[in-house]
């Protein structure tokens, strides 16, 4: 290992230690807090009843969430408190989902190449893994800053959630050190553990830092869906002494699995960015195939984890509706329902992306120039849906349209204002984007086996089949039964979605098994343009989650822990959408700037090894 | 012959911008313009990228812009183009900013959130739990259902068609004098969106009940708590769904 290797280890180190180390007091500090006031408190209300203290004594000690004043916010002059634990926050969790997300398809493309022997992946593996290192020193940095914003803004809501919460603080104080010591000799044991047994041990540790970094997401999660639909407390806010109680609340696996397939597909999108980053500045051909390669395995991470995202969107959404309507109407039918409308133009965005980019990929081969006439009707299809995806119910009325439309909602388009048509309209948008990404597949090839003319048949018979169905389920269900049915028939309809995905998939594999070439694939021949809808999905994916994140944590209003514990701050308020937008669009370019900032970090680290293989 | 791609471009734009506006020129319902702007906007960028996804596409789309500004022969259009495109910005600028009688766009929470409680008739109400009373008859006592439905359209012809329409369309004798107007019951988009719990706190508290919070929220309603009893309320509400047809939001199969 080199010296300058060694450093920039050593600092790393010297980060995670830092930001473990300020956890573990923070956590050890609330804790003695909490005893103290368990012992007031048992002083004042409970009889002492010899030295044989029950679990249901301990249940009856336990404090109440305590009911705050403004002067009990700490006040540090031009300095808005809530702005900063906002901004911190949503840069701790844009870093923490790129450094969760990338280990696990690092693990996936390395057991890949394990199973094809093929180095290339190997080699892709290892250059995604070192771009996410200088981002996890940030994660820490960000995570760290978060919690002292935290401690020095809102002490009494820490207090409060730590004497709960206090063994998993704990316990992710614990993770956080198993993760950084998995990365590091996953990382820097690359190399030196590339052959037989080792290489076998090497994936295990890979698959031991995925498993600690998940768990420390699954843990962080307790905290904010606590806050949410607080669970194992009672109206006043007294903790049961479950703590299994509170981590198990109503939002909690919703929400794990929602951020457990964003972050894979939000890892996806900026590596996609860095990859189209270093093809655009590629000085040889060579260069510009790798990226080329690398940019496309990307961006195929990111839209396949994307395709199952809106379902587990849609869940997470019910069951904030089902837990409580207040939010649930707060959420999509009240003061944040344009936001919704924001983030289905900018899902619609990504979809187009995505698209496009594949649509250029078809020029890698001469093949694919037999497919570029089917372009213009999917594009057409997907327009079509797009359109649908985002027209909102309550529409943006000038006074003369609202007096010829007679009220608030359109009559020919308010029925597309609701979920029944939206849930139709992006079915379908994955489905004609899985339909683009056949074709690609197949640019270069033309199919061996005697039975082609009927698996394609098939093929369209399942497109079609599934289409009717999901728009017979959209309209039927979504329209003329009641809304029990309504919310009921989506899962039909992501089924369908999912069924074709999966046959097609299998019918073309075996349709294409030994296919004869129709010409080479030729990586490093895409159009410079095609690059920015690598650009443009990744800033989309970092702009949806600081939008989106905002939503969810202010649809809660002005609760800390919802229905529990009151924000009684100046800033108890909920901000303008336009104010909310700017602060979000503010985070995404400090965001960006650090990540265009990391790559150029990594250009400076391999130019010697491509300045001498220009040489 | 083969239309050049930038009048195909030119073309497609402008057949997608009249067919938004058909349903106002013809059907006299207007697509809101906010609306028609985010259509046409999502509109022009696929058809760019369609016209862009392949090389030849691209060269044929950008070759007559680059001659207009490159040839040397084109001198003439290129500096009529270069005067006549500033006076559509300056145009276009002028109408965006010149001051206008028009009021304002309104902007606001057609659903505001519920409170988690409200109190009236003497009592708190829960709407995360509460239940139509009545609703359970529709299986358990059908001829009492109808009864109580029948009582609710007369207490419904009585106090609300004035504002909500014979036809329950929002269309009252009185609704265009009210801001804003009353909403419609028709439709799937409507109440068949909303849990009883919510109507009821409509209905109870109208105009004056809404929240603080989730504002601009407003309401021509009155609050009917100190006109309806408890029972009328819970069976007018049995009525609109029943004369709809809709069924209220749920969370079970009943």
């Amino acid at each position: 290992m080199s010296t300058s290797a060694l450093n920039l280890f050593g600092r790393k180190v010297f980060l995670i230690l830092l930001f473990a180390f300020s956890f573990l007091c923070v956590s050890i500090s609330f804790d003695g807090s909490r005893n103290i006031s368990f012992a007031a408190e048992t002083a004042i209300t409970e009889p002492v009843q010899g030295s044989s203290v029950t679990g249901d004594s301990v249940k009856q000690a336990n404090p109440p969430a305590p009911k705050l004043k403004a002067q009990d916010y700490p006040k540090i002059k031009g300095v808005n408190g809530r702005v900063a634990v906002w901004l911190a926050a949503q840069m701790h969790l844009w870093f923490a989902a790129f450094v969760l997300a990338v280990p696990i398809f690092v693990f996936i493309i390395e057991a890949i190449g394990m199973a094809t022997k093929d180095k290339r992946y190997d080699e892709m593996a290892y250059e995604f893994i070192r771009v996410s290192l200088t981002a996890y020193s940030i994660t820490a940095v960000t995570g760290g800053l978060l919690l002292l914003s935290l401690i020095v803004f809102y002490p009494d809501l820490m207090k409060y959630l730590s004497s709960i919460f206090g063994p998993t603080m704990l316990l992710y104080a614990l993770f956080f050190f198993v993760e950084s010591a998995a990365l590091y000799i996953y990382y820097y044991g690359w190399h030196s553990m590339d052959k037989g047994y080792k290489k076998w041990a090497h994936l295990g540790v890979g698959l031991l830092l995925n498993g600690a970094g998940t768990t420390l997401m699954f843990i962080a999660n307790a905290w904010v869906t606590f806050m949410m639909s607080p669970a194992g407390v009672d109206i006043a806010g007294s903790f049961d002494g479950n703590i299994w109680h509170a981590v198990h609340n109503h939002l909690w696996n919703p929400m794990n699995l929602h951020r457990f397939i964003a972050n894979i597909a939000y890892g996806g999108s900026i590596v996609g960015a860095y990859a189209a980053y270093k093809f655009l500045s590629a000085r040889t051909m060579e260069q510009r195939a790798h990226y080329d390669w690398m940019g496309y395995t990307a961006n195929l991470i990111a839209i396949g984890a994307l395709l199952p995202l809106p379902f587990a969107g849609y869940w997470l959404t019910a069951e904030i509706y089902a837990y409580s309507q207040q939010m649930g109407i707060t959420l999509m039918g009240g003061v944040f329902a344009w936001l919704f409308i924001i983030q289905a133009v900018l899902i619609g965005a990504l979809f187009l992306a995505a698209n496009y980019y594949l649509w250029c990929g078809l020029e890698r081969s001469e093949g694919g120039q037999r497919y570029t006439k089917y372009i213009k009707y999917i594009a057409f299809v997907i327009m079509v849906c797009f359109l649908i995806w985002f027209t909102p119910h309550s529409l943006i009325l000038k006074p003369y349209e609202a007096k010829a439309l007679g009220g608030q909602y359109h009559p020919y388009l308010g029925p597309l204002g609701i979920m029944p048509a939206k849930n139709t309209a992006v079915n379908i948008m994955l489905l004609f984007t899985f339909l683009s990404f056949l074709l690609y597949r197949r640019a270069n090839k033309i199919a061996a086996v005697s039975w082609a003319k009927y698996g394609n048949a098939a093929q369209g018979a399942i497109f079609t089949a599934a289409i009717v169905n999901i728009i017979y389920l959209g309209v039927y269900y979504g329209y003329f039964t009641n809304t029990v049915y309504k919310v009921a028939s989506s899962v039909p309809q992501v089924m369908s979605t999912l069924a074709v995905i999966i046959l097609c998939s299998v019918i073309d594999f075996f349709m294409f098994s030994g296919a004869k070439e129709a010409s080479p694939h030729r990586w490093g021949r895409m159009p410079d343009r095609s690059q920015y809808a690598l650009f443009l999905i990744a800033v989309s994916f970092t702009w949806l989650m600081g939008l989106m994140g905002f939503v969810r944590s202010a649809i809660r209003q002005h609760w800390h822990v919802y229905s529990v514990m009151r924000d009684t701050s100046p800033d108890a308020y909920t901000p303008t959408i336009g104010y909310a937008a700017n602060v979000v669009s503010v985070g995404t370019i400090i965001f960006m700037a650090i990540v265009i900032f990391i790559f150029w970090l990594s250009q400076m680290s391999t130019e010697n090894k491509y300045g001498a293989a220009d040489e | 012959m083969k239309m050049p791609k930038i009048i195909q471009f030119i073309v497609l734009s402008l057949l997608a911008y009249l067919f938004f506006k058909a349903p106002g020129f013809l059907l006299g319902k207007p697509i809101p313009e906010s609306l028609i702007f985010m259509y046409m906007f999502f509109v022009v960028i696929t058809i760019l990228l369609v016209m862009t996804s392949t090389e030849k596409g691209t060269k044929e789309l950008f070759s007559p812009i680059r001659a207009l500004v490159e040839d040397p022969s084109k001198r003439l259009i290129r500096n009529v183009v270069f005067a006549v495109l500033p006076l559509i910005a300056i145009y276009f600028t002028y109408n965006a900013v010149k001051p206008s009688l028009e009021p304002p766009v309104e902007l606001r929470a057609t659903h505001p959130a519920p409170p988690a409680t409200i109190k009236a008739y003497d009592k708190t109400f829960d709407l995360a739990t509460l239940e139509n009373p009545y609703r359970r008859l529709e299986k358990e006592d059908p001829a009492q259902f109808r009864q109580f439905v029948g009582e609710g359209g007369v207490i419904y012809f009585r106090n609300c068609f004035y504002c909500h329409g014979d036809k329950l369309d929002g269309k009252g004798h009185y609704a265009q004098g009210l801001n804003p107007l009353p909403l419609p019951f028709q439709g799937k988009d409507t109440i068949a969106q909303l849990q009883e719990s919510y109507v009821f706190w409509r209905v109870v508290k109208g105009g004056p009940g809404l929240p603080k919070e989730g504002s601009p929220a407003i309401s021509s309603m009155p609050a009917w708590e100190n006109m309806l009893t408890e029972d009328e309320v819970w069976k007018a509400i049995l009525f609109i769904y029943d004369y709809t047809g809709n069924v209220p939001r749920s969370w079970g199969k009943k």
